[in-house]
């Protein structure tokens, strides 16, 4: 489709298993070369042929755009990658444990040259399962992290007990219902689950349901040698109301864990709002809405996606974005078995839910 | 019937991505993306193993600098010296002054290397992103992140700061010392005035990053890439190009990536994103097509030979060719 060299962005608080799940990424037989950009003061040891020692110089961009922060070092780098072509199928940016993601991924939408020659497949975030409750209480970095992530690797689970586990996976989907997320031991994921996500890529926004409602974040590339739909206790509907307890039971566990019931949280300041109108949206009303709403709230919005029925329209409108940056167009028609409905996601910081809910459904067609 | 002047056209053998090209004497040196320098038939491994990111030239040779961290001349007889090891960190420009002298930079990190050898480092404010020496005196200009600084490095001074908010690339100052011109990550350049009052300067609407900036031989015009057509703007007074409209050569439906002044006319070399490459005689904006559009990638260099009688082009794509122009 595009020769654009795809770009995954690895996060994690320090000591979660970043470097593990890149060493980890980078032996695998899997015949690809890559380009790994890491912080100057990282964690030593990465067995790669193309290491490339990063800054993480943020800076704003003079374009009115007040938290438009891109990654200098980064536009840099990419550039001097360019020069050697050919030489590597992928580039993987290792963040410190302490960086935001966000400027990191700005970078791909605005600066042109980067835009022009990458491209970013998803955010992956590495979370420890033992420490992670702590930190979301102390470390806004590491909430940032977990909000923002398109998949989050749950390391280090044999360190945690049941209880344990089922706590913090709470606290991750009270923050982000929509990451794919998969349990570890020692950063052992699949690689497909990692790589070649297409987080970004409009074409492949095709659903914005709470990921753990589809088969609990293990993407469809398992291999367990027999088909199977995994049971849950609550109807398709349950995603879209958070205030009820519900269990989900899994016919087969995954590395050698069953599930346990899934206990819902909610976060204090970090949440996600989605709200659906069932029906479609006029794109005069819409369009004006959710570039003002990002415009006022994009400091606190860290990720959007949303899929529409544009009036008149046979085609689905899709948008992502993250803060202030909107990438937006028209997709695929609609089937003809499917309902014209209109959804979107917000993810982040005290989010008025009210008035996000009022503001959208007033753009109905 | 006469040759066209795309026909006249040499190809020359390049490995890689080009990322810069020198005339040493009647040898083309192409530096590379796969390390090399290709001097004719020679290929030189001035960085083995690595990547060319930057290059720079002059009458001793070319001066490349590498992902593998080292600043590496190469003499016109293929002999290469280290000029400086940064210890595996990427250079990520370098410039060539007068009396022998060289500056690189890596990261923060600035070098300048006198003639004799001599060298001197600072720790500038934020990246440098681009350098320049100053037509007098041994003196650098270093673009940052919000401004550009001028440092002495034969003093232990600490460098002038020239301020202006946001992201400055390259750097480049007139051939009378007198404007100092940096490009910028929001498709602009930004000129100080250093005489007579430190008047700033604001030009923009580019529709890319103008990363390719060249002074026409007179000092009097600075022609500039990141638009459908090369912007040259006007510096044959004191004030600079203040309140006077650009000139527009070259005018095509793709991006300008390189431009390059004849060394003693009023003519441009013009290279674009989609490869094809210009000459434009300022004069009457009359344009020669050297290289038509459709291969190979972006125009990733251009140079003249000292005299003019010969100009090289190449790729990001890994083409060159050279062309000596009929008399």
């Amino acid at each position: 489709m595009s020769d654009k060299i795809p770009v995954t962005v690895l996060t994690g608080y320090l000591g979660a298993g970043k470097t593990t799940l890149l060493n980890r990424i980078l032996t695998e037989p899997h015949g690809k070369k890559f380009a790994v950009i890491v912080n100057e003061f990282g964690e030593i040891g990465i067995d790669n042929e193309l290491v490339v020692g990063a800054d993480e110089e943020v800076f704003e961009m003079n374009n009115g755009c007040i938290c438009c922060t891109v990654r200098g070092d980064l536009i840099r780098i990419i550039d001097g990658l360019m020069k050697r072509k050919g030489k590597f199928d992928a580039i993987i940016v290792e963040t410190t444990g302490l960086a935001d993601p966000a400027p990191v991924a700005q970078t791909f939408f605005v600066d042109d040259d980067v835009s022009g020659q990458t491209k970013l497949d998803a955010v992956v975030t590495v979370a420890d399962a033992k420490w992670l409750t702590e930190r979301l209480k102390d470390a806004p970095e590491a909430k940032n992290q977990i909000a923002f992530a398109d998949v989050i690797i749950l390391n280090k689970t044999d360190l945690v007990s049941p209880a344990e586990l089922a706590e913090v996976e709470g606290r991750i989907r009270a923050i982000n219902p929509y990451a794919r997320l998969h349990r570890a031991q020692r950063a052992n994921v699949k690689i497909d689950e990692v790589l070649g996500r297409n987080a970004f890529d409009l074409d492949r926004i095709l659903e914005i349901e709470p990921a753990f409602l589809e088969q609990d974040g293990h993407g469809h590339h398992h291999h367990h040698g027999h088909d199977h739909h995994h049971d849950h206790a609550c109807g398709p509907d349950c995603g879209h109301d958070h205030h009820h307890d519900h269990d989900h039971h899994h016919d087969h566990g995954h590395d050698g864990h069953s599930h346990g019931g899934l206990k819902h949280y909610h976060d204090e300041d970090m949440q996600s709002v989605a709200v659906k109108l069932e029906g479609e949206v006029d794109p005069d009303k819409f369009l004006p809405w959710v570039h003002e709403l990002v415009q006022r709230e994009g400091p606190s919005i860290l990720r959007s996606k949303g899929i529409l029925a544009f009036k008149d329209e046979p085609k689905r409108f899709v948008f992502q974005g993250v803060h202030m940056i909107l990438d937006g167009d028209l997709q695929r028609d609609w089937k003809p078995d499917e309902a014209r409905t209109s959804k979107i996601v917000f993810i982040g910081r005290d989010l008025d839910e009210e008035a996000i809910r009022q503001g959208f459904l007033a753009c109905a067609a | 019937m006469a040759m066209t002047l795309a026909e006249r056209v040499e190809p020359v053998a390049a490995g890689g991505h080009v990322v810069g090209l020198a005339w040493l004497g009647d040898a083309l040196a192409v530096a590379c993306g796969d390390g090399t320098v290709a001097l004719g038939e020679t290929i030189v491994q001035a960085h083995p193993d690595g990547a060319v990111l930057v290059a720079a030239a002059d009458a001793r040779g070319m001066v490349t600098g590498g992902d593998d961290g080292r600043v590496v001349l190469t003499a016109p007889d293929g002999g290469t010296t280290e000029l400086g090891d940064e210890q595996g960190r990427w250079i990520d420009a370098v410039a060539l002054g007068p009396s022998g002298s060289v500056a690189w930079s890596a990261g923060r990190r600035v070098v300048a290397r006198d003639g004799k050898g001599r060298i001197a480092a600072i720790e500038a404010a934020s990246t440098a992103r681009g350098l320049a020496f100053m037509p007098k005196g041994y003196r650098l200009a270093i673009a940052q992140y919000n401004g550009a600084a001028l440092w002495f490095p034969g003093t232990q001074a600490p460098p002038e700061t020239l301020e202006w908010k946001g992201s400055h690339l390259d750097v480049t100052v007139s051939p009378d010392g007198r404007f100092v011109v940096t490009s910028m990550q929001e498709n602009s350049l930004h000129g100080w005035r250093l005489q007579p009052d430190r008047g700033h300067m604001r030009m923009s609407g580019y529709a890319a990053k103008p990363r390719s900036l060249a002074w026409s031989h007179d000092g009097k015009w600075l022609a500039t890439s990141g638009a459908d057509a090369v912007i040259v703007w006007p510096f044959d007074s004191k004030e600079g190009p203040m309140g006077k409209k650009p000139r527009e050569v070259g005018i095509r439906p793709a991006k300008v990536t390189r431009c390059a002044f004849h060394p003693g006319s009023l003519v441009l070399a013009a290279g674009y994103e989609d490869g094809c490459v210009l000459l434009v005689r300022m004069t009457d904006g009359s344009e020669l097509l050297m290289r038509p559009a459709g291969r190979s990638g972006a125009v990733t260099a251009l140079a003249w030979d000292r005299t003019g009688a010969r100009i090289a082009f190449g790729t990001a794509g890994g083409e060159a060719g050279r062309l000596t122009l009929p008399v």
